[in-house]
């Protein structure tokens, strides 16, 4: 296969991986929301830890995010 | 197009050592480290000067950013970690002041080469590992074997706890890296469309490149989101990472 072809496939691929960290930060949210209209009093004391749970998932996406950079532009 | 990946390039001011094969020079990104620095230290000094009961706008700041920490470390390694106050103050003064620097159009941002963070993250994973050692000897240890776990099953969960142990200054430097790298080069991306939408299409182009243009506003303030929240990230996985070395066995 041509090499150029094969690293735009393959960064193609990689961001395949971006899909996981969606779904996670869809849960945080979601769940986030889910409790909030339960008990909305108590939802301000969480949102430190909601922020902290986004950051940590998104980083995991953006690791992903950055094989397929790597692969366009540093290799 | 101008290539996203530009940003990131190391300039040498003037050399200041050979070591070996090895120059040593002043870069941009040992210049920005050193404005950064100096920065943090000239609020701090300015803030804490003219000290009252009653602070004032400077004071109130620099308190508040005392406080932010303090709570931090309080809530994760317990009241024990606030010995521990100083090194994570600087890390976390030093990782937000570079990171919100790097928002600025034509600086460099330091954290965005593996080289920084993983030398942060090295410096608190051997600090880390020497302290919990200087202070529980070979109990450290029992970090590695949780409580309550079944015999069969104890080396499997042994070698696990250790790998993760081992990979830790992995994820915690890439993490930082690896999110400044990826939202600077969107930027840029970004901003690279305006640029091919007006000068493939003209003046229809430059009306339509208003979408990016806001496109890259909302992401700004993404990053600058961003920015803060990896360096408060960067700072209570310190704070986790040392309450490890405080109290192991937990």
């Amino acid at each position: 296969m041509d090499p150029v072809a094969a690293k735009f496939i393959g960064a193609g691929i990689a961001c395949i991986g971006m899909g996981g960290a969606g779904v996670g930060v869809g849960i945080i949210f979601g769940n986030y929301l889910a409790a909030a209209i339960r008990n909305p009093s108590a939802a301000q004391g969480q949102f430190g830890n909601l922020i902290f749970g986004f950051a940590i998932t998104e980083a995991l996406g953006i690791f992903s995010l950055l094989i397929a950079l790597l692969l366009l532009f540093a290799l | 197009m101008a290539d996203p990946i530009h940003q990131f390039q190391i300039v040498e001011y003037f050399p200041i050592a050979k070591i070996g094969g090895a120059e040593i020079a002043f870069t941009n990104s040992a210049a920005h480290m050193a404005v950064a620095v100096g920065a943090i230290t000239l609020f701090l000094v300015g803030a804490t000067a003219s000290r009252s009961l009653v602070p004032g706008r400077m004071q109130s700041a620099a308190e508040l950013l005392y406080e932010f920490v303090a709570t931090t470390i309080r809530s994760t390694a317990g009241s024990e970690g606030m010995r521990f106050f100083p090194f994570v103050f600087t890390i976390f003064a030093f990782v937000l002041t570079v990171n919100m620097m790097g928002l600025v159009p034509y600086a460099f941002t330091v954290t965005s080469h593996i080289i920084i963070t993983a030398a942060l993250a090295i410096t608190v994973f051997l600090t880390v590992l020497f302290y919990g050692l200087y202070r529980h000897g070979l109990h450290f240890f029992n970090l590695f074997v949780p409580k309550g776990v079944p015999i069969y099953i104890l080396p499997l969960i042994v070698a696990i706890e250790v790998l993760s142990f081992l990979s830790r200054p992995i994820s915690h430097s890439v993490r930082l890296f690896a999110n400044m790298l990826a939202g600077h080069i969107t930027l840029k991306v970004f901003a690279g469309f305006i640029v091919l939408m007006g000068s493939a299409l003209g003046a229809i182009g430059w009306a339509g490149a208003v979408l990016p243009f806001a496109m890259i506003v909302i992401l700004m303030a993404l990053e600058t989101l961003v920015a803060f929240l990896q360096a408060y990230v960067f700072a209570i996985l310190t704070c986790i990472y040392l309450n490890d070395a405080i109290h192991p066995g937990h």
